[in-house]
């Protein structure tokens, strides 16, 4: 699909209802993202990252694998969350510094936040998986950047030398906060790093998600078959700041930003949706209220949690309490035993805090 | 000054006076750090001194290992404390080493500043205070100022120094506070603590962050309840100034150690060794630790219960008076 929504290859299997769904679910993570900028900026969230642009490999991503299917995600890919059906609620737990956002997330691995340390735990998922003779497959996606760390190129080594059942998303967004692609490798592609590894590299267009949908694919059916691992590098934008502290007319041509704007995913597929009869004013409408509902509801439901207690600090260091953190605990209590052990949501600006 | 304007102007001082001197590090060039501690420069000393480098903190580490051999003066960011972790083998197998292996023959004279420290509402692994184990590896020396005049001339004397120096630099007072600082080049010696308030009824060991804490702490058992608190700014916490802690406690027999990372294998443990070991007959009560717990940095909305606070220091200050 090229930038006006005009079917340029060959398409992906997918039905009209099927499509609207993508639709919607690629509006509704927009309006997500939106909402959760939009109470950031009332210190209400930490800070926050968001995937303003990157929404077809976000929707892509989630709509190419089986709910069983291993997801190890970053700081970029709560879209990709709650398309896995991960609530609203969890994922802005996280971001609200709350412990709890990720304690039923399925299949669904922590948000990395090291980055690029996370490709090896997809390749060791997929090891399991062989192992256990299981045909669930596994995928870690990440920016350009992290491929520049070591992590990413053993990661592939091991999963070239056993064959496995792993799938490497690079969300080529062009920028690792300052750093433009340009010096993160002197390659041509990252997918072709691939290439030293004895595995498969492909390259597709992450801002179109039939695009998306086809790599993916491609990637988890020989995955599962047992013919091994696929890089693939979406190439995306990020249209936004890099995280809510950071300010990118600093470091890049605003000129290159309004020409990605042109190429932005959401418009896109409604431009070919518009062509084929899919979209329609009262379907943009009706699934944007939906999504501005749902929000509302997270936020406040996220909101309104009741504080940890002071015992939890403690818990989930290891499987049991030791002795040191028995006495802490108690200290902890000691020194709160005239003061409220409430926590709270709001984040006071602090002068010297977050950049 | 602030912090970060203070550490800019050693960084360019110490740039100007050496053409050794050289940065390198994510996003330290064109936008001048995440936390603006290198503005300026790129544009001052070109792309060729002021490195914006590939993403990659292993190699970060370890460039500056060769470089500093072959006779630059690397002084490497990693961009947070909690990123350093990628760089240890680096750090701990060779930068610490090089030295020792080489019968002195090579010598590795690198800096690696990265923020440290929590109470500023980040994500997770933004807020570590990992100075113990960067300790721990015999061949690093760790610094970690808690002031802008401090920092300036900490971080002077670390560039010049022969040795690798991790100059940790804590978030929460990169702008907290201004002081008056020298535009001109100064050193405050490495290895020496500072004592930030003479007393005579117990001693308070502590850094970064955590001595503003302590100050607080000490004023307030002063005014309210008579005690008398010596305060010291460690500032180096390898090596430790062992001289000036046991003079002091050799004076006031009660101590206080209050840091913010783990407690579990922390400074504190080794500077209450020392303690014992070296005045054991002057002490009425045992070295009492106030510290961060034996958990990961909490995520940000629980993080005021992990770290030691006004009130922590003054429960363990009576308990060194009561015991
Ligand atoms: C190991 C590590 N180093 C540095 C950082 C700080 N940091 C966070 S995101 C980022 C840029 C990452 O760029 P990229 O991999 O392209 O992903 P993007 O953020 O563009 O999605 C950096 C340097 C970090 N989180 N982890
Ligand atoms: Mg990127």
């Amino acid at each position: 699909m090229d930038e006006n929504g005009k079917v340029t290859g060959e398409m992906p299997k997918l039905t009209n209802d099927e499509i609207k769904e993508l639709y919607k679910k690629m509006v509704t993570i927009r309006v997500y993202d939106d909402k959760t900028m939009k109470i950031q900026r009332q210190g209400r969230v930490g800070p926050y990252i968001s995937y303003l642009g990157q929404e077809a490999c976000q929707v892509g991503i989630a709509a190419s694998l089986r709910k069983d299917d291993w997801f190890f995600p970053t700081y970029r890919d709560s879209g990709a969350l709650y398309a896995r059906g991960m609530p609203l609620k969890d994922v802005l737990l996280y971001w609200m510094g709350d412990a709890r956002g990720f304690a039923n997330a399925g299949n669904n691995f922590p948000i990395c936040i090291p980055v690029g340390t996370h490709p090896p735990h997809a390749a060791g998922a997929a090891f399991a998986a062989k192992i256990k003779g299981k045909d669930y497959v596994s995928l870690a996606t990440f920016g350009d950047g992290a491929t520049s760390r070591g992590d990413f190129y053993e990661a592939m080594n091991f999963a070239g030398v056993f064959n496995l059942p792993v799938i490497f998303v690079v969300q080529n967004n062009q920028w690792a906060i300052s750093v433009p692609r340009s010096r993160q490798t002197a390659s041509q592609t990252i997918a072709q790093k691939a290439i030293s590894a004895g595995i498969d590299g492909v390259v597709a267009d992450g801002n179109d998600i039939f695009s998306v949908i086809k790599a993916i694919r491609y990637a988890a059916d020989k995955a599962r078959s047992g013919k091994g691992a696929t890089v693939i590098e979406l190439l995306t934008y990020r249209l936004g700041d890099h995280s809510s502290a950071d300010d990118q007319k600093k470091y890049r041509e605003q000129a290159e930003v309004e020409t990605w704007k042109k190429k932005e995913p959401v418009e896109r597929l409604k431009k070919y949706m518009l062509s084929k009869g899919l979209w329609s004013e009262k379907f943009e409408q009706d699934i944007t209220a939906e999504a501005t509902q749902a929000a509302e509801k997270a936020i406040t439901d996220a909101e309104n949690i009741p504080s940890q207690k002071l015992d939890e600090l403690f818990e989930n260091i290891f499987s049991e309490m030791t002795p040191n953190l028995k006495e802490e605990l108690e200290e902890l209590k000691e020194a709160y035993k005239d003061r409220s052990t409430e926590s709270t949501n709001k984040v006071e600006k602090i002068e010297g805090s977050f950049p | 000054m602030h912090m970060v304007a203070a550490i800019n102007s050693a960084l360019d001082n110490e740039m100007q006076r050496d053409k050794n001197v050289v940065l390198l590090g994510e996003d330290v060039g064109v936008n001048g750090g995440v936390f603006r501690v290198t503005d300026g420069l790129f544009k001052k000393y070109g792309a060729d001194r002021v490195v914006d480098t590939p993403l990659a903190e292993l190699s970060i580490v370890g460039l500056s290992i060769g470089m500093a051999a072959a006779g630059l003066k690397p002084v490497a960011e990693i961009q947070f404390s909690g990123f350093t972790y990628a760089s240890f083998e680096q750090l701990v197998s060779h930068a610490a080493r090089i030295r020792y292996r080489s019968g002195g023959k090579f010598t590795c004279p690198m800096v690696l500043r990265s923020p440290c420290g929590g109470g500023i509402h980040a994500l997770e692994l933004h807020s570590e205070s990992n100075e113990a184990i960067y300790s721990h590896m015999p061949g690093l020396k760790v610094v970690i100022p808690s002031g802008p005049y401090e920092a300036k001339g900490l971080l002077i004397s670390a560039i010049r120094s022969k040795d690798p120096v991790l100059f940790f630099e804590p978030m929460k007072l990169y702008r907290a506070f201004r002081e008056e600082v020298p535009e001109t080049p100064y050193e405050i010696p490495l290895g020496k603590a500072n004592l930030g308030k003479e007393g005579k009824d117990v001693t308070i060991i502590s850094w970064s962050t955590m001595y503003h804490v302590s100050m607080l702490a000490a004023k307030k058992m002063e005014e309210e309840n008579g005690v008398s608190c010596e305060v010291i700014d460690l500032r180096t916490i390898n090596p430790i100034d062992t001289d000036t802690i046991i003079n002091s406690v050799k004076k006031t027999g009660r101590v206080v150690i209050v840091h913010e990372g783990p407690r579990n294998a922390g400074m504190g443990a080794e500077i209450s060794a020392q303690i014992t070991e070296k005045a054991m007959l002057s002490l009425h009560a045992p070295p009492i630790r106030v510290t961060g717990y034996d958990t990961p940095y909490p995520f940000y909305k629980t993080e005021k219960f992990y770290l030691p606070d006004i009130e922590k220091v003054i429960i363990g200050i009576n308990k060194a008076m009561n015991f």
